[in-house]
């Protein structure tokens, strides 16, 4: 009888069933925290362990749905299209500045955790935190990280920088839009973007941006920095 | 629609074949993604055919993370034992993250008058 729940069939309906009831939850709260990612997984790995489906069994069924995870990280080259427009305009700077973004946030977390004796599979998980999940999860891996504490620590990045971004911004004294929205998809991904968005337009496309720009330039400096460290 | 979903496989497995010449340098997918970028750049690809694909796949992102994150409960006692380092390697690295992009932006606006 047990062999049911351990089927392809019913682990599917049962994480897109989870997925959507947060979904559902986090629309009706709007709570930053109760974000569907962070609400899902603890109530899947409670339901996984209930009904007695084993690790293998979650993972094999649930294939289907981490395979797009590589599609969807290919159609954030359409969204940097969208937006080609406004990085011509601004290549010099735009790049510039994601590029240094980029380095200063890989080196901080290898010297921060550095700092705290964390190992190297530790600091392999955190170096992509604030480039988007399915990116980040890929950087993670091919570094020697594991993806699942990069999936968690991404998204816990994100709504911390959409909530202190602003913040800092203010601080600083920046006042330049294109400035506010590059730093906060940068720094912050997807949802520091819904955040932008909320400060204006331009800031809402520009961070959508830096989202696709983070993700290359940090693909990229990983390796980079590993070899050079190393 | 299915036009769609094969042009967005069609990057993803050139960016795969892309990543194993450079011998796995940069994941494939995001490779795939640049190419993408540059064929719509090229009008190699109109934008209104993969635009119901693209919507699919953002709209739902979140959800394709989800089975992966599971994974963390064999995780958790590196998390227990290093809490600390990662709250605060994330936390100050995020907000150095936007204060040098911010301020190098702004920098070059300022600059150019």
């Amino acid at each position: 009888m047990e062999n049911v729940f351990n089927s392809e069939i019913f682990i599917l309906t049962l994480v897109v069933g989870v997925y959507l009831f947060a979904v559902w939850l986090y629309r009706k709260v709007r709570l930053a925290l109760l974000h569907p990612v962070l609400v899902s997984i603890p109530v899947l790995a409670v339901v996984t362990r209930v009904l007695g489906i084993s690790y293998e069994s979650f993972e094999q069924g649930s294939r289907i749905i981490t395979f797009l995870l590589g599609p969807s990280v290919v159609v954030l080259g359409y969204l940097l299209y969208e937006q080609v427009a406004c990085l011509k305009e601004n290549m010099v700077s735009i790049l510039t500045a994601v590029f240094v973004g980029s380095a200063v946030g890989i080196l901080s977390v290898i010297y921060i955790a550095g700092f705290f004796d964390a190992d190297r599979m530790l600091i392999a998980s955190l170096q992509p935190k604030s480039v988007t999940t399915p990116i980040a999860m890929s950087i993670a891996a091919k570094s020697g990280g594991i993806p699942s504490i990069t999936a968690i620590v991404v998204i816990v990045v994100g709504i911390f920088g959409g909530v202190v971004g602003p913040f800092v911004l203010d601080k600083l004294g920046i006042t330049s839009r294109i400035a506010k929205g590059l730093a906060m998809g940068s720094a912050a991904h997807g949802l520091g973007t819904a955040r932008a968005m909320e400060l204006g337009t331009v800031e809402g496309a520009i961070s959508g941006l830096a989202i696709g720009l983070m993700g290359t330039m940090t693909a990229i400096l990983v390796p980079v920095v590993e070899a050079l460290l190393n | 629609m299915l036009a769609g979903v094969f042009i967005i496989l069609f990057f993803y497995a050139l960016g795969e074949g892309v990543a194993w010449l450079v011998q796995g340098f940069i994941p494939g997918s995001v490779i795939g993604m640049l190419l993408l970028f540059t064929a719509l750049c090229l009008k190699l690809v109109k934008p209104e055919q993969i635009k119901p694909v693209v919507k699919f796949l953002c709209d739902n992102m979140a959800l394709f993370f989800v089975p992966a994150g599971v994974g963390i409960v064999n995780a958790t006692d590196i998390l227990s034992r290093h809490w600390q380092a990662i709250l605060t390697a994330c936390a100050a690295s995020t907000v150095l993250v936007i204060a040098i992009v911010a301020y190098i932006q702004q920098w070059f606006e300022k600059r150019r008058g």
